[in-house]
């Protein structure tokens, strides 16, 4: 399987440059991406950034910067100057990002290449890419089926072999759980490990920058690249703002028993007990733990992450950018612009964000649900007293298939093991666990490790040893 | 939740619905506040909980200016949908119904 790390060895040794690979990258996308739809656009112009990364590779070897040729797709809720950031909505369509996002420029400055811009849930609110205003994006590993969302068209993107990585965003599970859909490894970091200026924001205090990649070493190349404080995100945190999470030989999970035991496909279940047997064998312990307010995150996520939303998209109003409707006046531009801009599902948030926040209701659930965070974290916080990581599936399903779930609370129980981890602000990996099978059909299913406030090292680390040494 | 309180909801964010979209958004929104009401539940069996702030607090940085005069004034002003030289156009403000 084609890695950074064995792409850049290839650039190196000169078995293969990066002009040849940019090439047949675009040809690969060119043929296959008219039925996938994982990219919005294509930068053919790239090319000419391909060209000098091959003679640089002449030059420099393996003194060249760390992704220096490297093609990355680019979810289209990520600004890249000069390029369009439509985040997948009408109400964008046609805008042009002005400045780079912290996470580009750094990727930029370790001479990534970007390719295009992917597909998504319209401003990532979504478990599917259904949700986009420009198609959905199928599962290239059965086109009959999501990839996942809200990062599907990132995830697809990498599944299909268009690229070897691609960077997505996170609010509730939208990295791993297109990951897990796909088989690829996903990853959230720490709250405020990663920069989100110029990231379009959809709940800012859940809202984290991460990569799907084909193993975790590229995981970790790319998060420490992209992280790291940044005075355009106040949000940003320090090496020294968590205390340190210790390397060892071997861990202890704590598998929350309880929260398995309701809605989880029998089949995904047997492929996480195979898990399990897999650390034991290497010698890690696995232990049950409860986590009773953990499993009643789903609930405090829909009140916070609409809250948020109804508050970040107020900023999309047909006056200073994007989609503008007429009107007879400043109030009609407004809400004609507005109507016309965003789809159902934006709407649907944007309303229910409306309602909590509203006078007389806003302590029954926006302040309750804040509690329960403060809470949730306090619950965190005495469970991994005696345990390394966390263990769930990363998602209570494999892949369905596109129209499959008409029912809202059916879709959202899709992030019922992911959107804790937003809520409680800790970091979680997604590894591929195994396959199950589905009308003849291998579907990838997934695993999810999550650790203590600013454990992302540690979950790398374990995962190196866990996945990338079984690949 | 009835349907003129969604349409309530969507005069305050500024968001105009069809008959029916209100319609929908009634039945969906409804279940949805059902399902989160939850929440409630969680914090009143642990009362007392006080707030706490972030991790990351007082982030301050000088007030000062960083960027060259004009240097992203021509790519905001391509962005929005209605301008007049550097000035950007809006329709009028007040209803002044004649």
């Amino acid at each position: 399987m084609l890695t950074i790390t064995t792409l850049r060895q290839k650039f190196i040794s000169g078995e293969l440059t990066p002009l040849q690979f940019f090439d047949d990258s675009i040809a690969l996308i060119k043929k296959d991406n008219p039925d996938i739809n994982a990219f919005l656009t294509i930068f053919e112009d790239a090319r000419t950034e391909a060209e000098v990364a091959t003679k640089r590779y002449k030059e420099e070897g393996d003194k060249a910067p760390a992704l220096l040729g490297i093609p990355l797709a680019i979810k289209s809720n990520i600004l890249i100057k000069g390029k369009i950031a439509s985040a997948s909505s009408k109400m964008l369509e046609n805008y042009t990002a002005i400045y780079d996002a912290t996470v580009i420029s750094r990727l930029k400055a370790a001479g990534a290449i970007f390719i295009g811009t992917t597909n998504m849930d319209e401003f990532a609110m979504g478990s599917s890419t259904e949700n986009s205003a420009f198609g959905v994006t199928k599962n290239p590993i059965d086109t009959a089926r999501v990839p996942g969302g809200s990062s599907g068209g990132s995830a697809a993107a990498v599944a299909m072999g268009a690229v070897v990585a691609a960077l997505g965003t996170d609010t509730g599970g939208s990295v791993r759980q297109p990951a897990s859909f796909c088989g690829l490894v996903g990853f959230k970091p720490t709250y405020g490990a990663v920069s989100r200026y110029g990231l379009i924001a959809m709940g800012s205090s859940l809202d984290q920058a991460g990569s799907l990649t084909n193993n975790v070493a590229d995981t970790e190349l790319i998060h420490n690249i992209i992280s790291g404080k940044d005075e355009m995100d106040a949000t940003t945190i320090s090496p020294d703002t968590y205390p340190e999470t210790p390397l060892k030989d071997t861990y202890t999970f704590g598998v929350p028993r309880a929260f398995l035991a309701d809605g989880v496909d029998p089949d995904v279940l047997v492929s996480f007990e195979k898990h399990i047997e897999l650390l034991k064998s290497q010698g890690h312990k696995v232990v049950d733990i409860e986590l009773p307010l953990f499993e009643k995150g789903l609930a405090a996520y829909y009140i916070v992450m609409p809250a948020e939303v109804s508050s970040n998209l107020a900023r999309f109003d047909g006056i200073r950018y994007g989609l503008s409707a007429g009107g007879d006046n400043l109030l009609e531009v407004y809400e004609k612009s507005r109507a016309a801009g965003f789809g159902d599902e934006v709407k649907r948030r944007i309303l229910l964000g409306t309602y909590v926040l509203s006078s007389g209701y806003y302590d029954a659930y926006y302040g309750k649900a804040e509690q329960a965070r403060d809470l949730m974290r306090e619950e965190l916080a005495a469970v991994f007293k005696n345990v390394d990581f966390i263990l769930t599936p990363t998602t209570p399903t494999p892949a369905f298939k596109i129209g499959e779930k008409k029912d809202l609370l059916s879709l959202y129980r899709q992030d019922i093991f992911t959107v804790p981890v937003n809520l409680t602000g800790v970091p979680a990996i997604s590894l591929p666990m195994g396959t199950v099978e589905r009308e003849g059909k291998e579907l990838p299913v997934a695993v999810q490790y999550i650790a203590p406030h600013g454990g992302d090292a540690v979950l790398f680390a374990i995962g190196k040893k866990v996945y990338d040494q079984r690949l | 939740m009835n349907k003129e309180e969604v349409q309530h909801l969507a005069k305050l964010a500024r968001i105009e619905l069809s008959d029916s979209e209100t319609e929908a958004f009634t039945s969906q929104i409804s279940s949805i506040i059902d399902y989160v009401g939850q929440v409630k539940g969680i914090v009143s069996q642990n009362e007392g909980v006080a707030k706490k702030a972030g991790v990351v607090r007082n982030v301050l940085r000088k007030d000062e200016i960083k960027n060259e005069p004009d240097q992203f004034t021509k790519d905001i002003l391509r962005e929005m949908p209605h301008t007049d030289g550097r000035y950007m156009e809006v329709k009028k403000i007040l209803n002044t119904e004649s």
